[in-house]
């Protein structure tokens, strides 16, 4: 889960990583209160999960509070690269002198955790990595050891931080891992990690991204999640414990098995381009135990998008056999009954096919069709999405 | 031959008295593979009865290898204990352990692969894997042993159902071993490791490798296969129509801006002398085609 700005700065001042004062409002009513509170200038951000808000017009100073209302209400609204800002963030101005980078992260490549950081932070620091790498610091840390005062230090001697701002430095990397390992994040970045004018050191933006893994360690991570910015049927299907991913297509797919439903999703699209361009309308895997409830439980998500005009059911019998895959379709139906209206195109294969396939053309239920292949199903489930 | 686990295989299964433990150990047992007891701390003494198999259980791995001999380990053990299951597997030394648990927090799995680094006598699978098989001499894991027989396909897979589903489609030509090697971020054994001891092992033929978005470990292997394998490799990539930004099932499968794709990786591989296929079923032929069956 990645996180907003300001859910980010909230976890890095609870684990003491230095941030300036900071409140959020979603009306220009709140800005201009959150504005007084702060005190001073502040500035005005945009709580969007994607980058280039600031060129985007997301970010903008204020003076008072009356000029903080005025900037929260031409920020709010906003479509930032088709995100809505529904929330700013009133923070403390700060006098910058220098901008710095820091970030810790899973590196996936070399299975380990990675530093990474520099003095050249800001806006460019993709640009930096890409131009100028050797300005770009990345140090491995072994998960087992981890990074203390003196380790922190020789990473950010390593970078090449100025001698005067080291130390500070050295102690937020301290912090910045603290709160890596205590939230079981994935990447933790500070960006830009700012030098104010009076010798301060302070995380001024931040990116965190957590572990939903990790859920099970950190009841309090669930009130993080923006179920406002959630798609209805993703919350839906989250509800239900369906691993389920709203796409911008007409063929509802049910599948078992992650790489199996990716692998279905992409032949249907294949397909789809022979019937002018039909798409996959979702990404849902059922898992090795799919029971009638579960089945049902998603044929009846796919059913309530209204962009499907067919489902393709993809099952390949492993642990679960078919003749039970077969079983819960034909229940899940009786289930939905009137709620069924779309044509489903099943295929089955692999443990107890045979059986499967016989429970399916027993049942005879007119909605549903079987194929023998992959390919051929996934052909025909475009077709009819097509019609 | 076969990779990593042969018919002289011992496997002690850790959380063997957990229902899935249980179900798989069964499972296990059917197809011929040696299982030779299981761990659960706190029930060591006790033993459990399993299709008429008296196995017994051990509260550590070290006591169950002292015991029974075993060489390998699969772990069934809920998330929130499977690190510390790992760790305990890895201090007896245990050479391979195959972790089948979903859902691991990846600081969790982080910290028991480097842990193994350190100790370097312990070979990890997974996790978030369907384990092993090498028909008709081990089957170490979940993936079913009833698909296809022994032959000369050696195959490597992120996922578990594309593994099902391909050895289903080349079930007349049979496979010396299958490896899931599991779809989260961070896993012990991959791709490489796979293709060099396929490279490696007499019996195999040709290799079948499967991959999925999400990180650049196929990437990785596409430049290993150029400079290292001789043997035919055809590939197969997941998820070309995969959105950015979101995950696909596995935890690993997840497009970050213009790192992880499909075509990315397909790209690689076909740079690398690999035919790629489309489908699974296109994957399936262009082995035939190779292979001449």
């Amino acid at each position: 889960m990645d996180l907003y700005e300001y859910q980010a700065r909230d976890l890095f001042e609870k684990h003491g990583v230095p941030v300036l004062p900071a409140a959020i409002a979603t009306t220009a009513d709140e800005a201009e209160a959150a504005a007084i509170k702060v005190g001073g200038k502040v500035v005005v951000k945009a709580q969007v999960k994607v980058g280039g808000r600031g060129k985007a017009g997301g970010v903008k100073l204020a003076v008072d509070p009356a000029d903080a209302r005025e900037k929260a209400s031409a920020i709010l609204g906003m479509d930032i690269k088709g995100h809505e800002v529904r929330t700013v963030m009133i923070a403390a101005a700060a006098p910058i002198e220098s901008e710095y980078y820091l970030a810790i992260l899973l590196d996936r490549s070399n299975r380990t955790f990675l530093v990474m950081a520099s003095v050249a932070g800001g806006m460019e620091i993709e640009e930096v990595a890409h131009t100028a790498p050797e300005k770009l610091a990345k140090i491995p840390v072994d998960s087992n050891v981890g990074i203390d005062l003196a380790r922190a230090t020789e990473i950010i001697a390593a970078a090449k931080f100025p001698a005067d701002v080291a130390d500070q430095v050295a102690a937020v990397l301290v912090k910045l891992w603290e709160t890596f390992v205590s939230e079981d994040a994935t990447l933790v970045e500070v960006n830009p990690l700012v030098k104010t004018s009076d010798g301060r050191i302070i995380a001024l933006d931040g990116k965190v991204t957590l572990d939903d893994n990790a859920g099970f360690r950190h009841p309090d991570h669930e009130a993080l999640v923006d179920q406002a910015a959630e798609n209805a049927l993703e919350a839906a299907a989250k509800a239900k414990n369906l691993n389920y991913v709203k796409l911008e297509g007409q063929v509802g797919i049910i599948g078992n098995g992650a790489g199996l439903v990716m692998s279905t999703l992409d032949v249907v699209a294949y397909a789809g381009e022979k019937f002018g361009g039909v798409r996959p309308a979702n990404f849902l895997d059922i898992g090795g135990g799919a029971s009638a409830q579960v089945m049902a439980d998603g044929l009846s998500i796919i059913l309530g998008d209204k962009d499907v005009k067919s489902v393709f059911v993809n099952v390949f019998g492993g642990i679960t056999a078919c003749d039970a895959v077969a079983n819960g379709i034909v229940q899940a139906l009786e289930l939905l009954g009137a709620q069924a209206t779309k044509p489903i195109v099943v295929r089955l294969d692999g443990n107890n096919v045979v059986e499967g396939r016989a429970i399916l053309t027993a049942a005879a239920h007119p909605l549903v069709e079987q194929l023998d292949t992959m390919d051929g199903a996934a052909n025909r489930a475009a077709e009819l999405a097509a019609k | 031959m076969s990779i990593f686990i042969n018919a002289d295989s011992k496997i002690i299964v850790q959380g063997m008295t957990g229902s899935e433990g249980t179900k798989h150990t069964r499972r296990m047992l059917a197809s011929g593979s040696k299982v030779v007891g299981g761990v659960t701390p706190g029930k060591g003494g006790q033993s459990v009865e399993i299709d008429g198999h008296n196995l017994p259980v051990f509260n550590t791995v070290g006591e169950a290898m002292a015991a029974t001999g075993a060489n390998v380990s699969v772990v069934f053990v809920p998330p929130k204990f499977a690190k510390a299951a790992v760790v305990d597997a890895i201090d007896a030394a245990m050479p391979l352990v195959v972790v089948i648990t979903e859902g691991i927090p990846v600081h969790d799995s982080a910290s028991f692969y480097a842990y193994s680094l350190t100790k370097g006598t312990t070979r990890i699978i997974g996790p978030n894997c369907p384990g092993l098989i090498s028909p008709g001499k081990s089957n170490v894991g979940i993936i079913p042993a009833n698909i296809t027989g022994a032959g000369p396909i050696g195959l490597v897979s992120k996922s578990g159902t594309l593994t099902y589903q391909m050895m289903f489609e080349l079930r007349d030509i049979g496979f010396s071993t299958a490896v899931g090697i599991g779809g989260d971020p961070v896993v012990g054994t991959t791709h490489i490791d796979c293709l060099r001891a396929f490279q490696d092992d007499p019996e195999t033929e040709a290799i079948v490798m499967i991959g999925e978005i999400g990180g650049d470990a196929e990437e990785r292997a596409a430049a290993f296969i150029a400079e290292y394998v001789t043997k035919p490799v055809v590939g197969y990539v997941a998820g070309f129509t995969a959105p950015e930004g979101k995950t696909m099932g596995h935890a690993g499968a997840i497009v970050s801006g213009s790192s992880g794709t499909a075509q990315g990786k397909k790209d690689a591989l076909e740079a690398a002398g690999v035919k790629v296929g489309q489908t699974p079923s296109e994957t399936a032929r262009l082995l035939r085609a190779i292979m001449g069956r």
